[in-house]
């Protein structure tokens, strides 16, 4: 093991970790995700957040098609779809995914369909932006576990 | 007798005897089923889990079923987590039921939820820090 290199990619990790909290893009139930995960459950944060890509795919694919046409939208399937992501974002602690979801249910409260186009617009935005950050954040793990390190724990407060 | 613990779990039944807290989940949310699942583990207890109310209704008339605790969600397909307590409780199930929904927040909901026959309500996300002060409080009562 070479441990200047695992020393190095571990202040990387933590660096690019404290920096997602710091911009916003998650918040305090990411870190009590990952005290969930140990060596036992070395997938288990990445797993989650896969469940939770899968969800977004899902409920923003079925919200635009309930937006699409103007004449005939369904508020409350895409009221119904808003919810469920908020609660799913808040489960793993994608702050920006739910602050948009705030939004985008006051929208449907209002039936504004403009609106919640651009809400949807947004929100599919922010998951895809979430999604690649913390594919980079996996791969920090990995690289710091091939170089046989271990994953720091890092301290958001 | 209860047992306060701040980490690991026991519910102590007697001094010779130790039962790990033996949990059903209900909510039809996979991700929150493993979140909740992982929890559990984590506190030191089992769990098994129902994808619905209905689900949770049919574990517990096939008898032979019995659970500590039952964290129900409640916004569910098929049967919600308030037709679930207020039948599981029909069906003179003892188990502590505690709701847990992103709805905790509104009063009237979480009333009516609690009304159904809900020992305690919790806000989602879960996590140890909710759980833990709440089964050493439920189980101490």
């Amino acid at each position: 093991m070479n441990t200047t290199i695992v020393a190095q990619l571990q202040r990387q990790f933590q660096d690019y970790i404290i920096s997602l909290y710091q911009q916003g893009f998650l918040d305090n139930q990411f870190s009590e995700l990952r005290k969930l995960q140990d060596e036992g459950t070395p997938d288990f944060v990445s797993e989650v957040v896969s469940l939770f890509f899968d969800d977004c795919a899902k409920l923003i694919n079925n919200m635009s098609k309930s937006l699409e046409r103007p004449e005939n939208v369904d508020f409350k399937q895409v009221d119904s779809g808003v919810h469920q992501l908020k609660g799913s974002s808040s489960s793993v602690g994608a702050r920006m995914v739910k602050n948009v979801c705030i939004s985008f249910k006051e929208c449907c409260d209002v039936q504004n369909r403009e609106g919640c186009l651009r809400c949807l617009q947004q929100v599919d935005y922010e998951y895809k932006m979430l999604k690649t950050k913390l594919q980079d954040l996996f791969k920090l793990e990995q690289q710091i576990l091939q170089a046989g390190g271990t994953i720091p724990q890092v301290d958001i407060n | 007798m209860a047992t306060k613990y701040t980490g690991d779990i026991e519910k102590t039944k007697s001094a010779d005897m130790k039962k790990k807290l033996n949990v059903l989940i209900v909510d039809d949310d996979p991700l929150n089923l493993k979140i909740h699942e992982r929890i559990i583990k984590m506190i030191g207890g089992i769990s098994q889990t129902a994808k619905n109310g209905e689900e949770a209704v049919i574990l517990h008339r096939n008898g032979g079923t019995s659970f500590d605790l039952i964290l129900m969600d409640k916004e569910m397909p098929e049967r919600d987590g308030v037709s679930t307590t207020k039948k599981l409780r029909e069906m003179k199930v003892t188990s502590l039921i505690v709701g847990v929904t992103s709805l905790a927040d509104h009063e009237e909901e979480r009333r009516a939820f609690m009304e159904a026959g809900l020992n305690h309500c919790l806000a989602k996300p879960l996590t140890e820090a909710k759980i833990i002060p709440l089964i050493n409080h439920l189980f101490d009562a």
